[in-house]
């Protein structure tokens, strides 16, 4: 009886260091979506649309088919792709700038026409490969190089619950909110992929899954801590769970 | 629509042999009285456009109703009313990506929306095929027709280094025809092609031939389209390139194109050249004014000529300066302030005089008024 290889590096990830900063949640959700893509058999006809951001690079690190997107344009641009190849599994992969401030418009009417995709959305807070700047999830009082002091809600406004909102839509199929915080939260996560994919491919609708992750970089504190105050402070507004599923009668 | 038949067509407007304008795909035999707008549409379908993305903005709407009529009959060609033309032009980015003939149309205040997609169509070398019906600008400006978009549209448009090419029919036979050459020649460069037409060619109502679907060559084998990695390696479309060199590389590559296209693509129409003494430089439906007014001043015995580009990119600067060898004097006439001359007078390079004669704002004039400014300039330069 020989050993048996239980944990390797999935097939729909290319052999490449990710880039992503020490205690980043990138690298994590990268490999979740692409143990879900080999699970289901279906990095054959895969297409993922990367953002503007600090996940710009994943065609580096994917090996599926990819095209990125102008910032914020995600849900646009695999519209245009699931449309021409509806037997396709087309997913965007957004942060919080990108799909709750500068895409809002884009990803909203993609969850109202009931477009067939599904979208990764990382929501980390704050803008990360800018530099730290407010994000439209920045939480109250929280430090960013652009809400000095912290952010104040009658200066800067409020975080923006944009999964609530598309809930609202009447072609969204299935909302989550995961966070990659520990190994309860990943594994919930990786289902969350999973249900999310499946819902594209049964049609039934628009898909998303909101992950909330920690960027110690710009949260300036040590990785531990970033992981802890996602789990602390965090979902104190972006309450973890399912925000809709129309599977479930 | 009215259906027109004559035995054999309207002949064809007189031209030079310089002229390059001939489609030879079009029939002759069954006409349809259409406005430009649903010709661009029909001639799209024709083209095998398998799907256009577009947000309302007149003079332009009848396209996007023509396509949402036509693309829903075929069961894999399809229609979307976008949210706004910044989505609507990503759309064609994902259809382009999977190696869809696609198209949006819109006009001015809704291309400038679209300038950030078009900068990526052409980064990332995509073909697609906007049409630009222009209205009176800046800002909201007004529904009239105007040629104000010439910078925009011949100068690429968007941030970064690159070109589109650029048609401007000034007929709505020529819209259809070039519409269906916008694709091609989308595909074959791997470009963004852009129709600069205005509302006054949009609404307009001609006689107009579609050429017969099996005579439009296919779409080229695209070996570089998203579609799923299966029996082939992954693949991935990008625009970013943060190693200076290779960003440089990508400006070179697509400066190599951009002279293979300048080298290869100019098409424009000349009219009355072969004695002229002035010869007014126009395109679009100035040029068609500026021709109505050239029959008028050649009956007064004026030896006046026109020079219609008909790619406004690549300009047809060679045919311009081959010209000044024996014709001193040009006239501009742009329904703008002053755009195309520029290019006109780079073109020359000094070798004659340009004058120019610019309505802006959404102002069309006459053939007659135009044979006045004509015969005035005409005589002022001497050239009795």
């Amino acid at each position: 009886m020989g050993f048996q290889r239980v944990y390797s590096r999935p097939r729909a990830l290319k052999d490449a260091p990710f880039h992503y900063c020490p205690g980043c949640g990138h690298s994590i959700i990268h490999r979740l979506v692409a143990e879900v893509i080999d699970e289901m058999g279906i990095q054959e006809r895969t297409i993922g649309v990367p953002p503007a951001g600090c996940a710009v690079l994943a065609y580096n690190y994917f090996d599926i088919d990819m095209g990125e997107s102008p910032h914020g344009r995600g849900a646009a641009v695999a519209t245009g792709l699931k449309r021409v190849l509806p037997e396709s599994v087309v997913f965007s992969y957004q942060g919080d700038g990108d799909i709750a401030a500068i895409g809002t418009a884009e990803t909203i009417h993609a969850a109202n026409r009931g477009e067939k995709i599904t979208v990764i959305f990382v929501n980390n807070g704050v803008y990360g490969m800018t530099g730290g700047q407010m994000a439209p999830t920045t939480i109250l009082g929280q430090e960013t190089t652009t809400t000095p002091g912290g952010r104040n809600q009658g200066r800067d406004g409020f975080p923006l619950n944009l999964s609530e909102m598309l809930a609202l839509t009447k072609g969204s199929a299935y909302l989550e909110r995961t966070a990659v915080t520990n190994p309860k939260n990943i594994m919930r996560t990786k289902k969350a992929i999973e249900k999310a994919f499946r819902v594209q491919m049964d049609g039934t609708g628009f898909s998303l899954v909101e992950i909330l992750s920690p960027c110690p970089t710009n949260l300036k504190l040590r990785p531990a801590d970033a992981w802890k105050w996602v789990e602390e402070k965090m979902v104190d507004f972006f309450p973890l769970g399912v925000i809709k599923d129309v599977t479930k009668g | 629509m009215t259906e027109i038949t004559t035995p054999l067509g309207v002949p064809d407007v007189p031209c030079v042999p310089w002229c390059v304008q001939r489609s030879p795909l079009r029939s002759t035999v069954n006409k349809q009285l259409m406005s430009g707008n649903h010709a661009i549409g029909e001639a799209a379908v024709r083209a095998g456009c398998r799907c256009y993305f577009g947000y309302p903005i007149t003079p332009q709407n009848e396209i996007g109703e023509h396509m949402a009529r036509r693309l829903n009959e075929f069961d894999d060609r399809f229609f979307i009313q976008a949210e706004s033309e910044l989505a609507a032009i990503n759309m064609v980015i994902g259809a382009s990506m999977a190696g869809a003939r696609a198209m949006t149309s819109s006009s001015s205040p809704g291309i400038s929306l679209k300038q950030e997609g078009i900068s990526f169509l052409c980064a990332l070398e995509l073909p697609a095929v906007i049409v630009n019906m222009t209205r009176g600008g800046p800002g909201l400006g007004n529904i009239a027709p105007a040629q104000s978009d010439y910078f925009q549209a011949t100068r690429g448009g968007g941030h970064g280094d690159y070109r589109t090419i650029v048609l401007a029919p000034s007929s709505v036979q020529e819209a259809a025809d070039l519409t269906i050459e916008a694709f091609q020649l989308a595909d074959s460069y791997r470009i963004a092609t852009v129709i600069l037409g205005d509302g006054m060619l949009g609404q307009m109502m001609e006689p107009v031939a579609f050429p017969d679907g099996k005579k439009i060559p296919k779409p080229p084998v695209k070996d570089w389209t998203i579609t799923g990695a299966r029996g082939r390696p992954s693949r991935f479309l990008r625009s970013l390139l943060l190693d200076p060199s290779a960003e440089e590389e990508l400006n070179w590559k697509l400066a190599r194109k951009h002279e293979r296209i300048a080298a290869h693509e100019v098409r424009y129409e000349g009219y009355q050249l072969e004695d002229a003494k002035m010869v007014v430089v126009a395109f679009g439906t100035a040029a068609r004014i500026a021709k109505g007014a050239i029959k008028r001043t050649r009956e007064e015995g004026l030896k006046v000529g026109l020079l219609r580009p008909i790619t406004l990119w690549p300009f047809p600067h060679k045919m311009i300066r081959d010209l000044s060898k024996r014709v001193g004097n040009f006239l501009v006439y742009e329904m703008n302030t002053g755009q195309m001359v520029e290019d006109v007078r780079l073109a020359l390079d000094g070798k004659g005089k340009v004058s120019f004669y610019g309505r802006p704002g959404g102002v069309v004039i006459t053939p007659l008024e135009m044979g006045r400014v004509i015969a005035s300039r005409y005589y002022q330069k001497g050239l009795r």
